[in-house]
């Protein structure tokens, strides 16, 4: 065969029954493109169900990756290559699927019963229905069983190995890198050794077959993407958070205490911080949400650094403690892995619809710091200023991920340590003031002129001995106070110190290659990548348009006034109905043109790039009038 | 057993401390007669003879009228939320080993809003001490029933009577096998302060119910208790010994023809069928068995006492002795092994 076809880039899906191991072909397929250089994306999609009934379209698991020679920013909407293991997997995600795609099915499956299971008729793959697509139909199952053999497994385990054989053949068929997939089946079944040869015969049976068979006309292949020169590794969301959490808490010298409870799509955060015990991460698995938070505050209180993970249900319970934390004034990072909403909604699926929630979800004036991570990346750079701006101002600090980041994987370029700034907790150790009878005394609640982050001083600490609590204080000594104005001293200030905040924060910064944009693109959170991506292909097309990402949602960047009255438009994509828009329209009291998809699925890029070129297009031809 | 005390890690005062130094400068505000006064002073007087620094004590409460106590002591407090104080509690107690923590609580605040929290802080055997102040009413938003007021108790919120069936918080703590779990009465100073000694000292977590009496929402409750006939009426436990009570241990609590405990009188009851008492029973179906002798409501009977103390790992020290089985010599090298990762790639300058 002949050399491989270089391509820029490649988006597969990878789908199956959700038993079928298509999340971890998936991530493996995303390790060994990354170590070749390419830059990756992914979107993990799978049912809520830990098994849903085998080959039924809600049992569909998906995993898609988007990888190029060029530094991309989303997983991409649309595959050009879809795998598909049973009739299920291809009718689930067929319509995705552009004409002329390529289609690598299983046919093992396609028999009479389940092709009826899904309300199939006929066998696709004996009619017309796919003619429109590059078809590949493969006895995967039996390729992979005939394999296996000669390890005596039984029928079932034997068929189980059909995700390796067919991540052998997209391996051989991308010409990825084969070495770090066989270690990783040798370690991750190293206590079983038949699964573990089986596997890896499987694996090896499958870049056989394309090497031998004539099937596929091309090998392809994908060069590296430039990238920032260093060391780099991928990683999702949900881990960038954990680690920069210990980061966080390491940089401040304080203990980092978890307490947290359950919740998709946040326990992973949990599962990693109760495995970082050498790091000296004290996690606490709570009877509920409440508890999560509340021994959170007890450990801060106690002078750790308390953080709770959760996702919106979660979130909703917390809030009475989260006011306690604003109330007394201790650090605590509250991360809210938002999914679709309300109640319980949809567990597996993203969105960003808890924004309003995180900005005035309390009882009375209860303000807090709200940041958002825009990547997966993202995610350890955000926790770490959560942490900085928690410890140092002495406030709750709401951390939003969603769904979509929290499994989404892409390259990471390893962080050095040495390079994020220490943070001071500064916590009091001496008087600092007088009594009423001008005695020398401990007054909790008096503040840095600056910040206006209150004294705080740590049980254990000899002469400072002090309660505070929820019910209101005195500006100063911290004692129960029903006085008046000093509430509305209180109120005011709560507000002010959070309101200082933006000293601390940048500038938000805006991409307008050429200066002649009219139109902006404002978002927050995870829709970064569609955003990015779409104003790309807006600039390929010949338009102008500017882009800007806000993390700080509370307060926002000093100059975001200016920003926005920069622009004859402002567009805002949202996954929700219109949240951010409506924060800045009550406070910039400008325009603002929503856009809102609420799928729970990130926005598609390629529809964000036809609406932003009508707008654009709408308000130049105005002009032109 | 010293390695074992509740106040290990805690460290020593260097001089003595008295009642005077765990009094803060606030004014006491409980209504007059009010039951948390002397349930106050005798937890003021008993702190100084634990021997402890008085900087390394936290009290916690939630909300209701036994939750101001921590103004009142001068050691480090939280005020906190309705029946939150036990997970906080457990937060503080696992980040610091050196701290002596306690919750004071109420039966509406630890037993309907917090119960939650409260069997699970007792399930997990975290290293605290709860004093639950139960005056079988709602004082502090002026008179609803509890989950301790009797059935048919009439209030503002149950005119015609309530419906509710109370719970028997000692039956409840050994249900969820707390490790220790006691009871004493608010007047009864020597008891109730040998009580939170023995709590303070149990190391996981103790719970104390005190019976507290309410002058203006439920004035009375355990008169009976606290009358001439209280000999009576108290079931005093003392481990180790026959329970008996009464003048002359005129009463006594013997195991009946069907296995079950009762209450006869001494005289006429087999003294082989008389109960000795045993709070370090490893089962807790003795002492729960004991706690049903309680006549709740009006009170008519009670044991009181030391129904449990059994030694099982507190929470709090299991999770620090995880992290130092493991814990990395070299906490920077490890955070960056950590960021590496086992899988990374070079990208060089193109």
């Amino acid at each position: 065969m002949a050399q491989p076809q270089p391509l820029d880039r490649v988006v597969i899906r990878f789908a199956g029954d959700s038993g079928d191991g298509m999340q971890l072909t998936g991530d493996r397929f995303t390790a060994e493109s990354a170590s070749l250089g390419n830059d990756v994306a992914t979107l993990p999609n799978f049912p809520a169900e830990i098994r849903a009934p085998q080959g039924t379209l809600p049992g569909v698991s998906s995993f898609q990756l988007h990888f190029a020679d060029f530094d991309i920013v989303t997983p991409g909407d649309r595959p050009d290559v879809l795998v598909a293991m049973n009739p299920a997997a291809l009718k689930a995600n067929l319509h995705d699927l552009p004409k002329g795609g390529v289609i690598i099915v299983d046919t093992a499956d396609f028999t009479k019963r389940n092709l009826a299971k899904i309300g199939w008729l006929h066998n696709p793959l004996e009619d017309s229905t796919l003619s429109s697509y590059k078809l590949h139909a493969l006895d995967l199952t039996g390729m992979a069983s005939e394999a296996v053999k000669e390890f005596g497994l039984g029928r079932k385990d034997a068929s189980r190995t059909k995700n390796m054989f067919a991540l052998g053949l997209l391996s051989w068929l991308y010409s990825r890198e084969t070495e770090q997939t066989i270690k990783f089946l040798e370690d991750k079944f190293a206590r079983k050794p038949d699964i573990r040869d089986a596997n890896i015969a499987a694996f090896r049976a499958g870049h056989a077959f394309g090497e031998t068979t004539e099937v596929f006309e091309h090998r392809y292949e994908v060069g590296a993407a430039p990238m920032k020169p260093g060391r780099y590794r991928q990683i999702t969301g949900n881990l960038a958070t954990a680690y920069g959490l210990i980061t966080g808490a390491k940089k401040a010298g304080l203990e980092l205490f978890l307490g947290s409870y359950p919740i998709t799509p946040a326990s992973d955060i949990l599962h990693e911080l109760s495995r970082r015990k050498d790091l000296g991460v004290m996690t606490f698995q709570a009877e509920d949400e409440i508890a999560g938070v509340a021994s959170a505050v007890g450990a801060s209180f106690a002078g750790a650094l308390g953080a709770t993970t959760t996702s919106g249900p979660g979130m909703a319970l917390k809030m009475e403690t989260i006011g306690l934390a604003i109330m007394t004034e201790i650090p605590l990072v509250v991360v809210n892995v938002q999914r679709a909403g309300p109640s319980t909604g949809m567990p597996t699926k993203t969105e960003q619809a808890d924004l309003l929630q995180a900005v005035n979800g309390r009882n009375g004036e209860a303000p807090v710091v709200v940041l958002a991570a825009r990547s997966a990346t993202d995610c350890f750079d955000t926790a770490v200023e959560a942490c900085r701006i928690a410890v140092k101002y002495r406030t709750p600090v709401i951390m939003l991920s969603d769904g979509y980041l929290a499994n989404g994987a892409e390259p990471w370029r390893i962080p050095d340590l040495q390079a994020i700034e220490p943070i001071v907790p500064g916590y009091a150790t001496e008087l600092n003031g007088t009594d009423k009878v001008g005695e020398p005394a401990f007054l909790p609640y008096q503040r840095d002129p600056e910040t206006l982050a209150r004294a705080m001083a740590v049980p254990g600490t000899p002469g400072l001995e002090h309660r505070i609590g929820g019910i209101e204080k005195d500006a100063i000594t911290g004692a129960i106070s029903y006085d008046p104005d000093n509430h509305d001293k209180m109120v005011r200030t709560r507000q002010a110190k959070v309101d200082a905040v933006v000293a601390d924060i940048p500038d938000v910064v805006v991409d307008d290659p050429t200066g002649r944009a009219r139109v902006l693109v404002l978002g927050w959170g995870s829709t970064y990548g569609p955003i990015t991506a779409a104003a790309r292909r807006v600039r390929l097309g010949g338009r102008d348009v500017a882009t800007a990402h806000l993390r700080h949602l509370n307060p926002m960047p000093a100059n975001l006034g200016d920003v926005l009255a920069a622009y004859e438009r402002v567009i805002v994509p949202e996954m929700n109905l219109g949240q951010l828009a409506q924060l800045l329209q009550a406070r910039y009291l400008r325009e603002i043109t929503s856009y809102s998809r609420v799928r729970g699925l990130p926005i598609s890029l390629s529809e964000l790039e036809t609406d932003l070129v009508a707008e654009i297009d709408t308000l130049t031809e105005g002009a032109a009038k | 057993m010293s390695n074992l005390t509740g106040l290990r890690g805690v460290p020593i005062a260097l001089d003595p401390l008295n009642k005077k130094d765990y009094t803060s400068d606030q004014e006491v505000r409980w209504c007059p007669g009010c039951g948390d006064y002397a349930i106050l002073s005798t937890f003021q007087s008993m702190m100084g003879t634990l021997g402890i620094r008085r900087e390394n004590t936290v009290i916690v409460s939630g909300i209701g009228c036994a939750a101001r106590f921590p103004y009142y002591v001068d050691t480090y407090g939280m005020h906190s939320i309705h029946g939150r104080a036990p997970a906080i509690a457990t937060g503080i107690a696992t980040a610091r080993e050196d701290l002596n923590v306690w919750v004071v609580t109420g039966d509406g605040d630890s037993l309907s809003i917090g119960g939650n929290h409260l069997i699970h802080t007792l399930r997990r055997n975290v290293n605290i001490t709860i004093l639950l102040f139960n005056n079988e009413i709602y004082g502090l938003t002026k008179g609803q029933y509890s989950p301790t007021s009797e059935v048919g108790k009439l209030t503002k919120s149950s005119p015609l009577g309530s419906l509710d069936n109370p719970f028997n918080p000692i039956s409840l703590a050994l249900g969820a096998e707390a490790t220790f779990v006691a009871r004493a009465i608010d007047s009864d100073r020597k008891q109730l302060t040998e009580v939170m000694t023995a709590a303070a000292q149990h190391r996981g977590a103790a719970l104390v119910e005190i019976y507290q009496n309410c002058p203006i929402f439920n004035d009375g409750a355990f008169e009976g208790l606290k009358g001439p006939e209280k000999e009576d009426l108290l079931i005093n436990l003392r481990h180790g010994e026959p329970i008996t009570f009464g003048s002359e241990g005129r009463y006594c609590v013997f195991r009946n023809a069907r296995h079950d405990f009762e209450i006869g009188e001494t005289a006429d009851v087999d003294p082989a069928a008389i109960v000795v008492h045993d709070a370090e029973r490893p089962d807790p179906s003795q002492a729960f068995a004991l706690s049903r002798l309680t006549e709740g409501g009006v009170m008519r009977q009670a044991p009181v006492g030391i129904f449990r103390n059994v030694q099982r790992p507190a929470y709090d020290d299991r999770v620090r002795e995880q992290i130092l089985e493991v814990r990395a010599e070299d906490q920077d090298a490890a955070l960056a092994d950590l960021l590496a990762g086992p899988d990374t790639w070079e990208a060089t300058a193109s």
